[in-house]
C-alpha cells in the first residue's frame, strides 16, 4: 500500500493540452491527474501515441514555449505550478528534477566533450562551482555509475563511447545534482536489449541509495512489473487505471489493462508487444484501485 | 594531425588540376573571341606589317597547343606574359591590382561574418518571433538584391544624402597614398605610421565593403538560422533546456556550435563568389581593383592579360576553400578524431 503521508514530488492537476491553430487545435492529453511523491518508482504505460511523452515532457517545461501548445491544468513541483512553463519555470524548478531520453548518445552534444557537458549541468544546479570542483564530482559521479575511467570519459566525445557507457553518462548526470524526481522516457530502448536491462537495473540501484523518485515511461510491462511501485496506465490522451503494481497485475480491472497484459507473454521474442486490437470498452472511465486516489492537499 | 595534413596535399593536388583544367579552357576561349588581339592592341591606323609582325611575336599564329606549351613554360619561370595593352608584364599589372581586390574582399569577408551570423542565430533563438521577422527580411534583402544595386543604394543613402561616407576612390583627395609596400591601403598607411590616412582609407572601403557583402551576409544568416533551427530539434538541446541552462548557452554552445559546421562549407564558397562579384562593385564605387582591370582586358582582347587574371582569381578561389576545408576539419571533432585514428 502506498504511503500517503508524503507530500507529492510531482502533482499534475487536470492537464490537457491540444496542438495546432486556436480553431483546429487537437486535443491530445484529456484532463490527467497524476502524483509522485517522494522515494516512489511510478510508471506510465499506454501504448504509442497515448501522450506519454508529451505529459512528461510537458511537465519539463519543454512544450510550452511553441505557439502552437495550448495548456490547461497545472503541474505541480512543491510550490511552483510549471504548467505554463518556459525557461524561467526549468529554471525556478532548477534541478528538483531531471530527466533521462530514450537514445542516450543523442542527447549528448557532439561538438564538445563530456566534460564540458558535465560542467554545465553541475552549473545549473550550483551556478559558483568552480571548473576544479565541477571535475572532481563528474569524476564522482561517473564513478558512482561504474564507468571504468572517468577521466577518459569526461574527456571523451560521445560518440566515442558505446551507447551504454552514454546511457551511465546521462544517468550519472541526472542524478549528479541529486534532484526528488528522475523522469526516464524509454530509457534506453534504442540501445539493445541486455544493455537496457542493465541501464534500468543501474536507475534502479541509483534511485534507492538516493532515494530520489522515479518517473519511468515504458511499453514493456514486465519491466515495469520489475521496476515500479505504482502504475498509471494510459489510453488516447486519459489515465485508463491507477493502481500498485501488485494491484494492477494480479487485478486488472480496466478492459484496456487487461488488454495490455493478455499482450505480455509475446514480450519475451524480444520485440515489441502487439498492441491490444482497439475496443470500444477501451474508453471506460477511470478505475482507481483502494489507497491509491489522488492527494487532497492544496499545492499553491 | 598526419592525416590533416594528408587531406591538405590531397586537396592541393586537386586543386593544381583544376588550375590546369581552367588555364587550358580560358587560354582557348580567350583565342577563340571574335577580334584580332593584335589590331585591337595596335588601333586601326596600324599597317598590316605592323599587325604581322606583333602576331608574330607573340605566336599568334602558331596551332593552339604550340601556343599553350609556350604559355605553360613561361608560367613554370613565374612570367605571365606581356599586356598587350600596357604594354607592361601581366604580372606587373596583376600586382598592382589585386591588393586593393583582396582588401576589398576581406573585409567584405569580416562583415559577412560579423553581421550574417548574428543574425542567423538572432533569428533561430527568437524563431518566429520579432527578431526572426526582422532577421529574415535583412537575410532575403541581402540575396535577392545584386550587389552594384546594394552598391548605389548604399552611394545613394548614406553617401549623398546623409554623407555619412565617401562615394567614391581608396582615398580622400587631401590624403596622400602611402609608399607601396605591401600593395594594400590599409596595410601600407599602418606601415607607414599614418593613423589619420588609415582612418581614410578604412572609411572609404566599408561602403564598397559592405555592398559586397549583402549577398553573401544574407546567405549566411538563412543558412545559420536553418541549420540552427535543425539543431534545435535535436534531443540535446532539448536536455539542455530540460535541465534549466541558461538561454546564451543553450543557443550558442548547444545551437550554434553544431550547426557552424555545415554553415562553414557554404560561407567558404561565399567568401570566394565576392571574387567574382567584386567587379561590379569596383566599377560602381570606382575602386582600383583586379575585376576592373579583368573586364578592360577582356574588352581589348588583351590575351595574356586576360589569362593571367583568370588564373590569378581561380587560385584565390581554391585557396579560400582550402582553408575553409582544413577549418571545418579542425572545428569538427569527429573529423579531426578519425584523422587523428587511422
Ligand atoms: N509537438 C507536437 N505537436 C503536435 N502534436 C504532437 C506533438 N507532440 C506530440 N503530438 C501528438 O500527441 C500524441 C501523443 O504523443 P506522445 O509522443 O506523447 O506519445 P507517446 O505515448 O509518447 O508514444 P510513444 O510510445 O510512441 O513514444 C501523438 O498523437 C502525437 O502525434
Ligand atoms: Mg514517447
Amino acid at each position: 500500500m502506498p504511503d500517503n503521508t508524503q507530500k507529492p514530488v510531482l502533482a499534475i492537476r487536470d492537464l490537457r493540452v491540444a496542438f495546432g491553430d486556436r480553431r483546429h487545435a487537437t486535443e491530445v492529453l484529456h484532463g490527467i491527474s497524476m502524483h509522485i511523491r517522494a522515494g516512489e518508482k511510478v510508471a506510465l504505460v499506454g501504448e504509442s501515441g497515448s501522450g506519454k511523452s508529451v505529459t512528461v515532457r510537458l511537465a519539463m517545461g519543454l512544450l510550452q514555449d511553441q505557439k502552437r501548445t495550448h495548456v490547461a491544468g497545472h503541474i505541480w513541483f512543491d510550490g511552483i505550478d510549471a504548467a505554463k512553463g518556459g525557461p524561467e519555470v526549468a529554471r525556478r524548478r532548477g534541478n528538483r528534477v531531471a530527466m533521462i531520453f530514450q537514445d542516450p548518445t543523442s542527447a549528448l552534444n557532439p561538438t564538445f566533450k563530456i566534460r564540458g557537458q558535465f560542467r554545465d549541468v553541475l552549473r545549473s544546479g550550483d551556478r559558483s562551482i568552480s571548473k576544479a570542483d565541477a571535475d572532481r564530482r563528474a569524476e564522482a559521479a561517473l564513478a558512482e555509475v561504474s564507468i571504468p575511467d572517468p577521466k577518459r570519459a569526461l574527456d571523451s566525445y560521445a560518440f566515442q563511447l558505446s551507447g551504454g557507457m552514454n546511457q551511465r553518462v546521462m544517468i550519472a548526470m541526472a542524478l549528479a545534482n541529486r534532484p526528488q524526481l528522475l523522469i526516464a522516457d524509454e530509457p534506453g530502448t534504442a540501445l539493445d536489449v541486455t544493455v537496457q536491462a542493465q541501464t534500468l537495473k543501474l536507475m534502479h540501484e541509483m534511485t534507492e541509495r538516493t532515494g530520489t523518485s522515479v518517473l519511468l515511461i515504458s511499453h514493456n510491462l514486465g519491466v515495469v512489473r520489475e521496476f515500479a511501485d505504482r502504475v498509471y496506465v494510459i489510453y488516447r490522451g486519459r489515465i485508463v487505471e491507477h493502481g500498485t503494481t501488485a494491484q494492477l497485475f494480479h487485478d486488472p480491472r480496466h478492459p484496456y489493462t487487461r488488454a495490455l497484459l493478455a499482450a505480455i507473454p509475446k514480450i519475451s521474442g524480444g520485440g515489441l508487444p502487439d498492441l491490444p486490437e482497439r475496443s470500444p470498452d477501451f474508453e471506460n472511465p477511470l478505475i482507481v484501485h483502494e489507497g491509491c486516489g489522488e492527494p487532497t492537499e492544496a499545492f499553491a | 594531425m598526419s592525416n590533416i595534413l594528408r587531406s591538405f596535399l590531397y586537396r592541393l593536388g586537386a586543386a593544381l588540376i583544376v588550375m590546369i583544367g581552367i588555364s587550358m579552357l580560358i587560354f582557348a576561349i580567350a583565342r577563340v573571341m571574335p577580334g584580332d588581339p593584335a589590331r585591337i592592341a595596335l588601333g586601326p591606323n596600324a599597317t598590316a606589317e605592323q599587325v604581322a609582325a606583333l602576331r608574330l611575336e607573340r605566336h599568334l599564329d602558331a596551332p593552339l597547343p604550340v601556343q599553350y606549351w609556350e604559355f605553360v613554360k613561361s608560367v613554370a619561370t613565374g612570367d605571365l606574359g606581356k599586356s598587350l595593352y600596357t604594354n607592361r608584364p601581366v604580372t606587373t599589372d596583376i600586382a598592382q591590382f589585386l591588393p586593393a581586390t583582396l582588401e576589398l574582399v576581406f573585409v567584405s569577408g569580416i562583415l559577412m561574418i560579423l553581421i550574417g551570423l548574428p543574425i542567423g542565430i538572432l533569428s533561430a533563438h527568437y524563431r518566429g518571433r520579432f527578431p526572426d521577422h526582422v532577421g529574415r527580411l535583412i537575410s532575403l534583402l541581402g540575396v535577392c538584391t545584386p550587389a552594384f544595386v546594394w552598391g548605389v543604394i548604399l552611394q545613394l543613402v548614406l553617401g549623398y544624402f546623409w554623407g555619412w561616407f565617401p562615394i567614391e576612390g581608396q582615398l580622400s583627395q587631401s590624403v596622400t597614398a602611402p609608399p607601396a609596400v605591401t600593395g594594400f591601403m590599409l596595410i601600407d598607411m599602418a606601415l607607414a605610421g599614418n593613423g589619420a590616412g588609415f582612418l581614410d582609407a578604412l572609411h572609404h572601403l566599408i561602403l564598397p565593403a559592405l555592398a559586397l557583402a549583402m549577398s553573401g551576409l544574407g546567405q549566411t544568416a538563412r543558412l545559420t538560422r536553418s541549420n540552427m533551427n535543425e539543431v534545435y530539434e535535436r534531443p540535446y538541446v532539448e536536455m539542455a533546456r530540460a535541465y534549466g541552462f541558461p538561454g546564451r548557452r543553450i543557443a550558442m554552445r548547444y545551437g550554434f556550435r553544431p550547426a557552424l559546421i555545415p554553415t562553414l562549407t557554404i560561407l567558404g564558397l561565399e567568401f570566394a563568389a565576392m571574387l567574382g562579384n567584386a567587379f561590379l562593385v569596383e566599377k560602381v564605387f570606382g575602386w582600383p581593383g583586379l575585376s576592373r582591370y579583368g573586364v578592360e582586358v577582356i574588352l581589348r582582347k588583351d590575351l595574356d592579360a586576360i589569362v593571367g587574371t583568370v588564373l590569378v582569381i581561380a587560385a584565390a578561389f581554391l585557396i579560400v576553400n582550402i582553408i575553409v576545408d582544413i577549418l571545418v576539419n579542425i572545428i569538427n571533432p569527429r573529423i579531426r578524431l578519425a584523422a587523428g585514428r587511422a
